[in-house]
């Protein structure tokens, strides 16, 4: 009875807060917009029936998407920059990772208490605190234009680089605890080994540490690349009228449109193109927690 | 993996200071006597003056905090259940359904849980405010205090429970002297993830919230949209250093604790 109580309560509230609400997103995408409130034509009811349902059932929210380029042109511009800020990422994120696991021993505790702490402070004051430095007037341009690099300031905030820079930065230490984790149970006797068989340091680097540190190479490429994809702070603080993300597009279509359905339409989407980079991850998690044991 | 070279100590200064520049910046500048933020005008705390003087932020701050202690107290008591259940229950009608509900939040952009919840909160006719804000909170945080507890679980010794079952414990006993004390740091740390991942919150609490009740983070956004303002930085500084010291803190401790539990070690190798 107590085992029953213990399952039931977790399960019931997942239920209820977490698998009913994605149908009720699923049923409204299929939905028309109606002036009311809420504001859309109920496509579904239990009184009804199914049959009434799968009679009535049409995409037109979905072919909707497809017709107008916004949505896919955001879905594109999406995958890019949650791509391209995922190799930033990877390229900043590893030599930091490798300086850490090489670090002496005594240091090790503080750093990484030195890459937890971004992780505890608020995320939105992260992403603020590049808004007064990438401005016209802000550090950046200041510093550049002292040191005589530039000689008119850049226009760096409200574009697509203020972006990379805002998902790099806050997404950084995502990337860098897993490649830590990697490289520090790696033997080091290997390295020597190839050093010893004639590697140079640099190809010993790239043909045993490299392919040793895979694992979590990939668990951190997919933990900045899936939560990128999504964002939605990040391009409405950082980013410009032009840059499209399709989070800030279901925000908008949601909030200031007041098109339930399409916002609805869109999040189905997202979440599909979702399925196969966490299908992937979960697959590298299981593999390597399999090699583990 | 020894030999420090030159190349690993300039990775390591750069990657730190990317990390930490900014956030420096902010609080520097939280000082600045001008209103402008990017011109030093001399040393002020008048903004800081300004800020707790100001009524809406201590409003949202106090509902903010209400809605942390509730959601992540919920969501850790929810989250150490679905870990227990997942861990040591063995199988049961809708195992899969039940681990995939566990894992799935997250993944999901919090756009999509904002936007559900949202719905199903208006389906029920339930007036939006601080209690829904609590029940959405509560639905994703108790997924990652779950991921917390049940690796704790996966790892301690099972004969444990299972020698104070033979001496006579109810399971309700085993649970409250043997289990419990043992996962005890995983549940603490549990919660204050739950407790910083609500505090944090913008997407969901946006999607949640009516008019009635508006959290720190939805003020905070609303106000930055329009630019940097310098109340705005005083507030980050506060926020930023209760960070630190606690995080300071919990690292002194566990490395006291570390050096005790060496030493009593040492100790009874030596006796």
């Amino acid at each position: 009875m107590r085992r029953f109580a213990l399952i039931a309560l977790p399960y019931a509230w997942l239920l209820a807060l977490f698998l009913v609400p994605f149908l009720i997103v699923v049923k409204i995408s299929l939905s028309d917009v109606a002036l009311s409130i809420p504001p859309y034509f109920p496509q579904f009811s239990w009184e009804e029936g199914i049959g009434a349902f799968l009679a009535e059932l049409d995409f037109e929210n979905f072919v909707f998407l497809t017709q107008d380029s916004l949505y896919w042109k955001a879905y594109l511009s999406s995958l890019f920059i949650a791509l391209v800020s995922t190799a930033l990422t990877l390229m900043i994120g590893y030599p930091v990772a490798y300086g850490m696991a090489r670090a002496p021993e005594e240091w090790r505790p503080t750093l990484m208490m030195l890459i937890i702490l971004p992780f505890w402070t608020s995320f939105l004051i992260r992403v603020y605190a590049w808004m007064g430095i990438l401005s016209q007037e802000g550090f950046l341009n200041q510093f550049l234009l002292w040191t005589g690099i530039i000689s008119t300031p850049l226009t760096i905030l409200n574009t697509n680089t203020a972006v990379y820079i805002g998902i790099v930065y806050t997404y950084l230490p995502f990337m860098v605890l897993p490649i830590y984790a990697a490289l520090d149970r790696l033997d080091g006797s290997l390295i020597e080994a190839a050093e010893d068989l004639g590697c140079s340091r640099l190809s010993a680097f790239w043909l045993v540490t490299v392919p040793m540190s895979r694992n979590g190479i990939i668990a951190g490429c997919f933990l900045v690349f899936i939560p990128a994809l999504g964002e939605f702070v990040i391009p409405s603080l950082l980013g410009g009228s032009g840059t499209l993300m399709i989070g800030k597009v279901l925000w908008e279509e949601f909030f200031s449109n007041r098109d339930w359905p399409v916002a609805s339409a869109v999040a189905v989407v997202l979440l599909l193109i979702l399925i196969i980079p966490i299908v992937l991850f979960q697959r590298n998690q299981q593999r390597a927690s399999e090699a583990d044991q | 993996m020894s030999r420090f070279s030159w190349f690993n100590a300039v990775s390591l200064t750069l990657g730190f200071a990317f990390l930490y520049i900014p956030m420096i910046i902010l609080v520097i500048f939280s000082f600045n006597e001008s209103k402008l933020v990017t011109v030093w005008a001399g040393f002020s705390t008048k903004w800081y003056g300004e800020l707790l003087a100001n009524e809406a932020f201590l409003d949202a701050a106090w509902v903010t905090l209400r809605v942390a202690v509730f959601s992540s107290t919920l969501a850790t008591i929810l989250g150490t259940a679905a870990a227990y259940v997942l861990i040591r229950s063995g199988r049961f009608f809708g195992r899969t359904l039940f681990s995939g509900m566990i894992y799935a939040p997250l993944v999901m952009p919090e756009v999509i849980t904002g936007l559900s919840l949202l719905l199903l909160f208006i389906g029920i006719g339930l007036e939006r405010g601080v209690l829904t804000i609590v029940l959405a909170h509560t639905t994703f945080s108790m997924c990652y205090v779950s991921v917390v507890v049940s690796s704790r679980l996966a790892t301690f010794d099972k004969s444990l429970e299972e020698a104070a079952l033979d001496l006579g414990c109810s399971s309700a006993q085993a649970f409250r002297l043997v289990t419990l004390p043992i996962i005890a740091p995983a549940v603490i740390s549990g919660w204050l993830l739950a407790f910083t991942l609500s505090l944090d919150d913008l997407v969901i609490a946006s999607f949640a919230t009516g008019p009635s009740a508006t959290t720190l983070p939805i003020k905070i956004f609303s106000a930055v949209r329009l630019g940097v303002s310098p109340e705005i930085n005083a507030l980050s500084t506060i926020m930023i250093s209760i960070v630190t010291v606690g995080v300071i803190t919990a690292s002194l401790v566990s490395k006291r604790k570390m050096v005790r539990e060496r030493e009593e070690e040492l100790m009874a190798v030596r006796s």
